[in-house]
């Protein structure tokens, strides 16, 4: 017996050592921000990591010693978790989300976009044709906590009075950020409902237009559409917008899971909802455009014409920034 | 020896390994993550969100009284701003980072990963937070309505229709929320874990009180090997005299004058394994004790 030790304990001695420093690098990237590594140790950690995987497969074929096995099998792990993890430079993550995959979401989703459109402009003209009907329904439409007056019973010069109001007077900004966090709740949750395949999603939209067809309808009614039009639309375009396209994004989902095509239900769902997800990053930014542009600009602008032309400029912008043509990347 | 084996196998364990291959093409193990841990994981962060929001309440509060009111407005923004970062921000921004976990996972020793390998990306993570929407507060409206009559009924048949999203994990074999459903993650136990000595001594192998002929290194198999490593490994001295008699009986070893369970054991294991890693090497690997030697 010239050689007593196992191969497989030599096996371990040699590499124990490179096993030993993945671990403490690995260790250190949990808690410490990346910056803090050398680059050489940055350059080893995907070499160690190869490295332990080809041992892990050699020892599984060789090695009977389980602490062993379970040892490598956990490192490897963590080290895969870590080099194929969720890290990417933000800066560059964020440029390329406005250059690219934004944009790219809105008109990969365009028929979800021109179906939630339809379903908020039916219910616009649902709720405009019951008011004509009977002006009660309005308050089927409207809280009468939200109406703030603004209902069938009050006078034209009462309801043009609320347009041009300069209200609030320091809390704008307070009200302005409501506004927003109010509005990304319920897109987000548009787009969270998606997943009972898009039915409550579609009955959501649609009882925003609902909201939007009663007022409409009760300030046409007394002649005042046009300037409605101003205060509604200086934000409206925007806002209306992103309800629009967190609707889309809710039914990709729903229509993913209820017609999967091709491939397994839980693989078209992953890949709807990762779509569906970078567009609503979008429309939560669209929300807080829009929440700056009601709380504050349309409080302070009280012109009929600067508010069209804010409102045609914002649907402009937005409709050549997600639709335009563009250069296709490299 | 098997009275011991079935202890030592964790049948939970089993039941929620799963294989994940990586790139490489290596298939690695791991562990999914139960109901209960994710519950627990997920109650711990409500509590840590919660008690963030009083105490920045708070702050907010004393702050408005130290300036008289004057920077109110400044207050109520970062406050509102604040909230709504906090309920959508925390399990995002912490799940971004490298260990892929809020506190309340890393108590518990979970992870996020991406289902089938492959890159966990922000927008996966943002899908999987965004549904909580449906899981979380949904269901709670439902429950905090106060009303009597048809609209009790309503509320009643709303809370039994979003508890459809709130218990989704119990439904399916993977234990995903919706989340991850539509995110194309999972939550896995962290793997961590320790290098222990190695138990095959070279010593003993030349140890001649110790000189185990062929036919009694051939008794057993590579469960019976594992088993037997979990028994050196662990405390239980009963243990270590019980399995030393099985294996003295069945080898038909006779105990020396001098010899501890403890030395023999060792050494018998060392045996073994150099016995059946020998076999690995040209190919053969010997189960248990019921496989052909």
């Amino acid at each position: 017996m010239a050689e007593t030790e196992l191969k497989s304990a030599r096996f371990r001695r040699e590499r124990e050592g490179d096993w030993r420093r993945l671990e403490t690098l690995l260790q250190r990237l949990e808690r410490e921000p990346v910056s803090r590594l050398s680059d050489e140790d940055l350059l080893a950690i995907p070499v160690l990591y190869r490295a332990t995987l080809s041992a892990l497969s050699v020892a599984r074929e060789t090695s009977l010693d389980r602490s062993l096995l379970e040892y490598l099998e956990g490192l490897s792990a963590r080290a895969y978790f870590l080099v194929y993890g969720a890290r990417s430079n933000l800066g560059a993550r964020l440029v390329r989300f406005f250059v690219h995959d934004w944009p790219a979401a809105a008109r990969a989703l365009w028929r979800e976009t021109l179906l939630s459109a339809a379903v908020l402009v039916g219910g616009a003209a649902v709720a405009a044709w019951l008011y004509a009907v009977d002006a009660d329904w309005y308050f089927a439409f409207v809280p009468r906590q939200y109406a703030q007056g603004r209902d069938p019973t009050a006078t034209a010069s009462a309801l043009r009075d609320i347009l041009y109001s300069h209200a609030h007077g320091g809390m704008l900004q307070v009200f302005a950020a409501f506004l927003f966090t109010h509005n990304a709740e319920i897109a987000v949750l548009a787009f969270a409902l998606g997943f009972a395949f898009g039915v409550p999603t579609a009955l959501l939209v649609f009882a925003n237009g609902c909201t939007l067809g009663a007022m409409l309808a009760l300030y046409a009614s007394h002649g005042l559409l046009l300037p409605l039009g101003g205060w509604l639309m200086i934000h409206g375009v925007t806002e209306l917008s992103a309800t629009v396209l967190a609707g889309a994004a809710g039914f990709r989902i729903g229509w993913s899971l209820a017609f999967p095509g091709e491939r397994s239900r839980l693989d078209a769902a992953a890949v709807a909802g990762r779509q569906a997800s970078t567009l609503m990053a979008g429309v939560l930014l669209m929300l807080l455009v829009a929440g700056g542009l009601e709380g504050i600009g349309r409080q302070v602008i009280t012109s009929d014409l600067a508010r069209y032309a804010i409102a045609g400029l914002s649907a402009l912008g937005w409709a050549v920034y997600l639709y335009g043509p563009r250069r296709s990347r490299p | 020896m098997s009275a011991v084996g079935a202890s030592v196998i964790n049948p939970e364990r089993q039941r929620f390994a799963r294989e994940l291959v990586t790139p490489e093409g290596v298939a690695l193990r791991i562990t999914l993550a139960t109901a209960s841990e994710r519950a627990g994981a997920f109650l711990l962060d409500a509590v840590i969100i919660l008690g963030v929001l009083v105490a920045a309440t708070a702050l907010c509060a004393w702050v408005a009284s130290a300036t008289h009111g004057r920077a109110l407005s400044l207050i109520g923004v970062i406050w509102l701003l604040g909230f709504f970062l906090l309920r959508n921000g925390w399990f995002l921004g912490f799940e971004l980072g490298a260990r892929a976990a809020t506190p309340g996972k890393r108590v518990f020793g979970l992870r996020v990963a991406a289902r089938h390998g492959g890159r966990l990306t922000a927008d996966a993570l943002f899908a999987r937070n965004a549904m909580r929407e449906i899981e979380v507060f949904l269901p709670l409206t439902f429950l905090v309505v106060n009303a009597g009559g048809v609209d009790a009924v309503m509320a009643a048949l709303g809370l039994l229709w979003t508890g459809v999203f709130a218990l989704f994990p119990l439904f399916n074999r993977d234990r995903l929320r919706a989340g991850d459903v539509v995110a194309g993650t999972w939550v896995v136990r962290d793997p961590r874990r320790a290098l222990a000595t190695d138990l095959a001594r070279t010593d003993l192998a030349r140890d001649p009180r110790f000189a185990f002929d062929s036919g009694q290194v051939q008794a057993y198999g590579v469960a019976e090997l594992q088993v037997l490593e979990d028994v050196l490994r662990g405390q239980d001295r009963r243990a270590v005299r019980l399995v030393a008699e099985r294996i003295r009986t069945r080898i038909g070893w006779l105990q020396g004058p001098e010899e501890t369970d403890r030395a023999f054991l060792d050494a018998y294991y060392s045996a073994l394994r150099a016995r059946l890693e020998a076999g690995l090497l040209q190919g053969r690997r010997r189960r248990d004790k019921h496989d052909a030697a």
